[in-house]
Order: C-alpha cells, then sequence, then structure tokens
C-alpha cells in the first residue's frame, strides 16, 4: 500500500489513512482467498505427480503435458489470424483463433464438461452456505437426466424452445423433489444431510437402473444389445454454437450455465431468501433469535441445491448424450466433482468456474480418447483425477494448514512492509 | 418422554399398563410382524385376506396410539402396516415353490450375518473413533483399502493372514492421515472424511488398475477360511440340529472374529480405564485434558483403530466373501454401517442389531428377485435398493432419541 502517496490527514493515530486495519485485513484475506485454492491445487498436482513418477516412472511433467494437450485449453496459445461465421447467422468476422483446430475441437469437449461441472459446483456451493453438506449431487444428476431424457422423447414436434424449456424445468424440479426429501427429513427430524444424500444416490442408481435397464419401461426395444433409453426427439435437442452438431459440438447449455453462476450469485446475495440461507449457514441458532426458520431454509437451500444439479442431468442429455445408458447410469461420478469444485472455487461464482474449468479439463485430458495410451493409461489417468480430487477437498477441508503455510511464507515480508511502513510514516511526521 | 410414561404407569393396575398408548403401539408393532410372517413360509397363506385384517388392526392400534401421545411407536405400527401389506400382497403372487425358494431360513441367517459382518466390523471401528470425538465419515474409504489392500496381500504373500495384515494396516495407515487432518490441523471432519473417501476411491482404483489391469485379480486368491461345526448336526432333534448346521455350520472364520469382538470392544469402551478416558475425551475433551489425559494422543488412537476394525470389514469383503476386488466394491456401507452406528446408539450391541437388520434386508435382496416368475421381468432390481432405502427411514425414524457423544465432530484446541 503506498502510505506515503495518500494525503495524510493529521496523523492523530498509527491506523489513520486511507488503509484501515479492516481494509488490510480484508485485501489480505482476497489475497489469501485466492492464493489458498491454487496452493492447495498446486499441492494436490505435485503429490500426483509424485504418483505418477513412483508407479509408472515417468516424467510427471511430461505425462501432466500429455494430458493438458488433450484437454484443448492450448488452443489459446495458437494465435493467429482466422475467421469465424457468427452463431445461427452467415456473417463472417475476424477472430484470432483457428476454430477448426484439433485443439479446438478438444476445447469443446472440455466445455461439454465444464458444463455441468459448473452446475453441480453450485449445487454443492448452495447448500454450503446454508451449512448443509450435499454429497448427493449424483442422485439428483440421475433423476435430473431421467426425468430429461422421458421429458424429451414424450412431445415430440413441440416447438423446439418450449420443448426444451419445458424438458429442463421439469428435471430442475425433480432434482429439487429428489434433494428435497433429505431437505425435509433434515428439517423435521434432523436426520444428517450426508447419510441421506448418500442413501438417496445409492437409491437413484437402482431407480435408474431398473428404468432403462433390460426389459424397464424406458428402456429402447429396438436396442438389444445394450440397455439404453430411446433417443430424445429434436425439438428437445439443445442447439449448437460452436463445433459439428453430428460431432458433438459446444451446446447453449454451457450459457446456461454461465447463467447459474450469475443466478446462484443474485440468489445468495441479493435475495432475502439467500441472507436468510447465509445466516442460517453462519450460526443456525443466532438466525432462528433473529426470527429466520431454520427448518424453511433448510428445506429450500437442499432444494434449489437440487434443482441446479438436476439442471445439469437434463442439459447432459439435450446437450450431447441425447439418450440414457445404463452404464451411465451406474457410473455417475459428477455430484462428487462437484464437491471438489465448490470447495476450491470457495463457493464463489468465479472460483466454482475456475475450478469447473479444472476438472473439467482434467476428465477431457484424461479421457480414453484423449489422452495417448502409450505415454500414460487412461484408466490409471482417470483414477489420478480422483486422486487429485480427494487431495484437494481434503487440503481445502484443512484451511488451517494452508492459512499456516502462506502466513509463514508471508511473515518476512509483513516485516519488511512494517519496516518500511514505519520508516514512511516517521518522515511523514518529519516534515509536517 | 420416558419420564412421561414412568408418571403415567406410577400407581396403576397391570390393566391400565396394558391399554396404555405405548403397550398398544408395540401391540401395533407385533402385528405388523404377524401380518407378514403368516404370508411366508412355513405358514404361507396364500390369501390377501389374513395379512390385511391384521394390518387394519395395526393401523388402527398405532393411530390410537399416535393420537395419545405414543408419536413414534404409533407412526411406526402404520407406516409397518403398509410395508407389510405391500409384502405379502408381492408374496402371495408369487409362485409358492418360489416362495419356498427365497425364505429358506436357515440360508437367510447365514446369509444375514454374511452381509452383516462387514458392516459390523465399521460400526465398531466408527463407534470408536466417534466415542473419541471424531466424526468418521471416512468409515466408507477404509473399508475400501482394507478391501484392496487384504486381496493384494493375499495375493502377494499366498496366504490369507498377511491379506488381513495388510489390509488391516492400510486402514489404519489411512485413517492415520485422516487423524492427522481432523485432530491437529483441525479440518472440517464431514469435508476431511469426504476427501479422504475420494483419496481412497482413487488410490485403490489407480493400483488396482496399474497391478491387475483388465484382468482383475487372480481366481486362486488365498481365502480367509470357513470354520465347519459338524457337531452342530448331532444336537438331538434332528431338524434343529440341521438348521443350526445350516445357519452356523460353515460361517467364515472372520464372521465369528466380528461376533467376539462385539463384547470385547463392549468391555473395552465400558469397562475399562482406557475406555472410560476415550469416552471422557468424546464428551468433553476439556475436563479430560485438564484431569491429565491426552486428548491428541487418545483421539489418534481411537481414529487409527477405527479404521482398522473398518478395513477389516472390507478385507472380508474381498478376501472372505467376494473373494475378488472390483473398483468402489464397498458400496456405501461405510455409510450404512454410519447409520447403523447412529441407530444402535453409538454402543456396540445396539449398533450390531441394526447391522443384522442391514444385513437381513441385503441377504432378501439378493434373494427376492427369485420370486418373480418370468426370468425377464426388470422390477426384480428395484430390490437392491432396499437396504438403503430401509437405511434411510432408520435414520429419518430414529434421529432425535439417539445422542451423539457430547463432543462428536469438535476439533479440539489445546490450551
Amino acid at each position: 500500500m503506498t502510505e506515503g502517496a495518500a494525503p495524510p490527514p493529521p496523523a492523530s493515530s498509527p491506523e489513520a489513512g486511507p488503509p484501515t486495519v479492516a481494509e488490510r485485513l480484508a485485501f489480505y484475506q482476497r489475497a489469501g482467498g485466492v492464493l489458498a485454492p491454487l496452493l492447495t491445487a498446486l499441492i494436490a498436482f505435485i503429490i500426483g505427480g509424485l504418483v505418477i513418477l513412483a508407479t509408472t516412472g515417468k516424467n510427471p511433467l511430461s505425462t501432466y503435458r500429455a494430458i493438458f494437450d488433450g484437454t484443448g485449453l492450448n488452443w489459446f496459445f495458437h494465435v493467429g489470424s482466422y475467421s469465424i461465421t457468427l452463431p445461427f447467422s452467415e456473417t463472417k468476422v475476424w477472430f484470432p483463433w483457428d476454430t477448426g483446430s484439433l485443439a479446438a475441437l478438444n476445447l469443446q469437449q472440455t466445455l461439454i464438461v465444464v458444463t455441468p461441472l459448473i452446475l453441480t459446483g453450485i449445487a454443492v456451493a448452495f447448500a454450503f452456505r446454508c451449512g448443509l453438506f450435499n454429497i448427493g449431487g449424483n442422485g439428483q444428476y440421475t433423476i435430473g437426466a431421467l426425468v430429461g431424457v422421458q421429458v424429451g422423447v414424450w412431445f415430440a414436434g413441440m416447438p423446439r424452445p418450449l420443448h426444451i424449456l419445458i424438458a429442463i424445468v421439469a428435471a430442475t424440479f425433480a432434482g429439487a423433489v429428489w434433494a428435497g426429501i433429505a431437505g425435509i427429513l433434515k428439517a423435521t427430524v434432523g436426520a444428517h444431510e450426508v447419510i441421506t444424500t448418500i442413501m438417496l444416490n445409492w437409491i437413484a442408481l437402482w431407480i435408474g437402473s431398473y428404468l432403462v435397464g433390460f426389459n424397464g419401461p424406458m428402456q429402447d426395444p429396438r436396442a438389444i444389445s445394450a440397455p439404453v433409453t430411446k433417443p430424445i426427439a429434436d425439438s428437445a435437442k439443445l442447439p449448437v454454437f460452436w463445433g459439428n452438431p453430428a460431432l458433438q459440438g459446444l451446446h447453449i447449455g454451457f450459457f446456461i450455465a454461465i447463467g447459474a453462476l450469475v443466478v446462484y450469485w443474485i440468489l445468495l446475495k441479493r435475495t432475502t431468501l439467500g441472507y436468510e440461507v447465509r445466516a442460517v449457514g453462519f450460526n443456525p441458532e443466532a438466525a432462528r433469535y433473529g426470527g429466520i426458520s431454520v427448518p424453511k431454509s433448510y428445506f429450500l437451500a437442499m432444494a434449489i441445491s437440487g434443482a441446479f444439479a438436476g439442471l445439469a442431468g437434463a442439459i447432459d442429455i439435450l446437450g450431447w448424450e441425447f439418450r440414457l445408458d445404463l452404464t451411465v447410469v451406474q457410473s455417475v461420478q459428477i455430484g462428487f466433482i462437484g464437491i471438489a469444485v465448490a470447495l476450491l472455487g470457495r463457493n464463489n461464482p468465479v472460483g466454482i468456474f475456475f475450478a469447473a474449468l479444472l476438472f473439467g479439463a482434467l476428465l477431457t485430458g484424461t479421457s480414453t480418447r484423449n489422452l495417448d495410451p502409450t505415454i500414460f493409461k487412461p484408466e490409471l489417468a482417470g483414477n489420478l483425477t480422483r486422486i487429485i480430487q480427494g487431495l484437494v477437498v481434503l487440503f481445502v477441508g484443512a484451511d488451517l494448514l494452508i492459512v499456516y503455510f502462506w502466513q509463514s511464507i508471508r511473515k518476512p515480508f509483513i516485516k519488511l512492509r512494517r519496516r518500511l511502513g514505519l520508516r514512511a510514516k516517521s518522515v511523514a511526521v518529519e516534515a509536517e | 418422554m420416558i419420564a412421561r410414561t414412568e408418571r403415567f404407569y406410577r400407581g396403576r393396575t397391570s390393566w391400565d399398563r396394558l391399554v396404555a398408548p405405548r403397550s398398544i403401539g408395540i401391540a401395533g408393532i407385533v402385528l405388523d410382524i404377524v401380518a407378514l410372517w403368516v404370508a411366508l413360509p412355513p405358514v404361507t397363506v396364500r390369501s390377501v385376506l389374513l395379512p390385511v385384517l391384521l394390518a387394519i388392526c395395526a393401523i388402527a392400534a398405532g393411530i390410537w396410539a399416535f393420537t395419545r401421545g405414543e408419536r413414534r411407536l404409533g407412526g411406526g405400527a402404520v407406516v409397518g402396516a403398509l410395508v407389510a401389506v405391500g409384502c405379502t400382497v408381492l408374496a402371495t403372487h408369487a409362485h409358492a415353490a418360489n416362495l419356498e425358494g427365497v425364505f429358506v431360513w436357515s440360508a437367510l441367517i447365514a446369509a444375514t450375518l454374511r452381509w452383516a459382518t462387514p458392516l459390523t466390523f465399521a460400526a465398531l471401528g466408527g463407534m470408536f473413533s466417534e466415542r473419541s470425538g471424531v466424526v468418521n465419515i471416512a468409515l466408507e474409504g477404509m473399508m475400501l483399502m482394507g478391501a484392496f489392500f487384504g486381496a493384494w496381500g493375499a495375493d502377494k504373500t499366498g496366504s490369507w493372514f498377511g491379506g488381513v495384515a495388510i489390509g488391516a494396516a492400510s486402514g489404519a495407515a489411512l485413517a492415520f492421515v485422516y487423524a492427522i487432518f481432523a485432530i491437529h490441523l483441525r479440518a472440517d471432519q464431514i469435508v476431511g472424511g469426504t476427501g479422504i473417501n475420494f483419496l481412497a476411491l482413487g488410490i485403490t482404483g489407480y493400483l488396482y488398475n496399474d497391478i491387475y489391469g483388465n484382468k482383475g485379480t487372480p481366481e486362486n486368491l488365498p481365502a480367509v477360511p470357513d470354520v465347519h461345526l459338524t457337531f452342530l448336526s448331532d444336537i438331538p432333534p434332528k431338524g434343529l440340529g440341521n438348521f443350526l448346521f445350516d445357519s452356523f455350520g460353515s460361517l467364515n472364520l472372520m464372521i465369528w472374529i466380528s461376533l467376539i469382538l462385539l463384547p470385547v470392544s463392549y468391555v473395552a469402551l465400558f469397562k475399562t480405564a482406557r475406555g472410560l478416558r476415550v469416552r471422557s475425551v468424546g464428551e468433553h475433551p476439556r475436563a479430560a485434558d485438564t484431569v491429565g489425559i491426552s486428548v491428541y494422543a487418545t483421539r489418534y488412537s481411537a481414529v487409527t483403530l477405527s479404521g482398522l476394525l473398518a478395513a477389516l470389514g472390507g478385507v472380508f469383503l474381498s478376501i472372505g466373501y467376494v473373494n475378488a476386488f472390483s473398483e468402489n466394491m464397498t458400496a456405501g456401507r461405510g455409510f450404512i454401517a454410519l447409520a447403523a452406528l447412529i441407530f444402535g446408539g453409538w454402543r456396540p450391541f445396539g449398533a450390531f442389531a441394526a447391522c443384522l437388520l442391514f444385513g437381513f434386508s441385503s441377504a432378501l435382496a439378493q434373494r427376492l428377485p427369485d420370486l418373480s416368475a418370468s426370468e425377464s421381468a426388470a422390477w426384480p432390481v428395484l430390490f437392491q435398493a432396499l437396504p438403503y432405502v430401509l437405511t434411510l427411514i432408520a435414520v429419518a425414524g430414529i434421529i432425535g432419541r439417539s445422542i451423539p457423544p457430547a463432543a462428536d465432530g469438535q476439533p479440539y484446541e489445546k490450551q
């Protein structure tokens, strides 16, 4: 802070001047707030690199490089002079990046994965703000996907925006109901949401297995080899705005997810509901004393949280999957990754976006399609993602460790700054 | 509530006692069980009429008790009656032969014990950890570690005992890492535990793919032996002897170990000085610290022990029961064990009873699909959800009655 530059009012106390104690604290916290998650991710990746080194003997850096190249994020580094046609029109404009390259294709895949991750991240974060730990994102996602695919199969021939809207609303509502069960149980009898949501995950998995599995009511009778639902009608598919729609281009669900981040922020920071939810999360007793209905907040927070996760399921179905596969139902992990996203993003919309980008990139980069098996086996890489995810959750949970680390790094700087600051002040006093 | 019922009973005759809401509520639940029982072998009433009549009586009793203050018992009776009617309708529609095939009671008892054992180990582990004041959401991950390293150890050392030892050690090691985060770093225990679960999922999946690849664990994995008690079938009435032999005659060694661990852990926790220390740290760490008990040391050892026990449950899964390892094979059992622990009031025998309940539902879920007449029906897969639904109901129904250790989940800061 530039103590010298600020016009000092009569220095009655050493705390006077623009950088008040509170401001300074806020600044450090903000700085630490960005740095702590970065450190966390860094430590997790370093440990992951050690795992690679210990088990395969390969250079972790080159392995990470291979994963990174598969994510398509290297697309941003290849700047040139290209042109793009604006989405949904014929106009061509200049653009610094090549939208048709392989990296662009990979980036589309990454962003397709990032989309639901943002949403499940919001789901976990919203519940977190109310002091609830929603680890039922998987179940809520599954229920949302089931409802989304069913509505997508029905009502064929409806106008496209309407059909999409109905499917999305129905799936969102279904997710809210599914999480609402845990919310009601928490609000009325105080059942711990961690256990209830985990149980609801498994129940959703088996309901999904029944509906989609062989001879299940939703299974496509024409598909004999593998259990899968009927494909959704064309009128329910989300428009693709980047890439080839036939080759899994990036759909507008990405913007829905970005919009959801804005909704999340407004809901939390600019509405009474959000205020109540945060108050309950901060201190339920004090909130109750202040006249806020704690059970109502628990229920609403859980239901809204589930709504975001259900929305994620619908968007995956309407955006690129178009039908629901039994293996997908039985291997949903997206709700769990959402936990890491929310924790690493510190429940902050911008943080959630970047954390989702990180984990989405990890998922795409380690997928069988994008990772060269001779460099690193994708099955191993997939589990490496889980290890990194676990470490991130573990370290973010241990704020103290990071804060301690951060303090110990900063200590010499603080001393230096204090000495400089004191000298600046004494000079100013002498000048007066 | 107990005080109120006691006041109610004081100075009344036994008849008053009999028609007290509490007794009527219990009678309703008993009627539920009878209604369910008559539709199953060996009685096997083939009409819905009798069970439905019994269930209606149960509902009446339940509502009567509910309106007179016994809300939980009364509500339980009503819900139980509805469940019983549903089940009996199902049972009477199934072929009698199929029903006989499913409800072989001796086999069901053996299967219940098999399913309950991993839960029992994990619940006992969780009990030590939570009694010392550390919530252990990570039981699932510790079980998974035990399951993988048990299989790996058995494969590498060539003996099942090596597998058990290595598996248990791996769970203890993971628990120790968790303990560092939960105790010294004062991490949020729910978040930290979830991180540990992910970590265990990643580590076991990674190593499994790295070591065994697509081939899976070897088929000739050394397994924990079964204990054959042939003398059981010689017990006088031939029917009883056979029944006992079929139920308990060839159980796995680890099932017996879990049964022995129950009284052992009860004594250790409730009848020894060391156990008292653990419990005091869980109830009031500051007071315990003041009288010279090391809170940290106690918690570290309790959490590590809990990881060891939970891992034994995983070891049983991989080399005692299935004799193979597959990714995420614990399938939420750690959480069911946690629910059983809460259900059982953080006590060994209570938790064991809850484990038996969940074990029974799992055993039933495995066998019930045979009820359906046609091979191709899809709905039997829904029975797989039964243990989870039951856990959900149990957690919802019991909370508030079951009181956790006072300092459960609160990190302790030394002064």
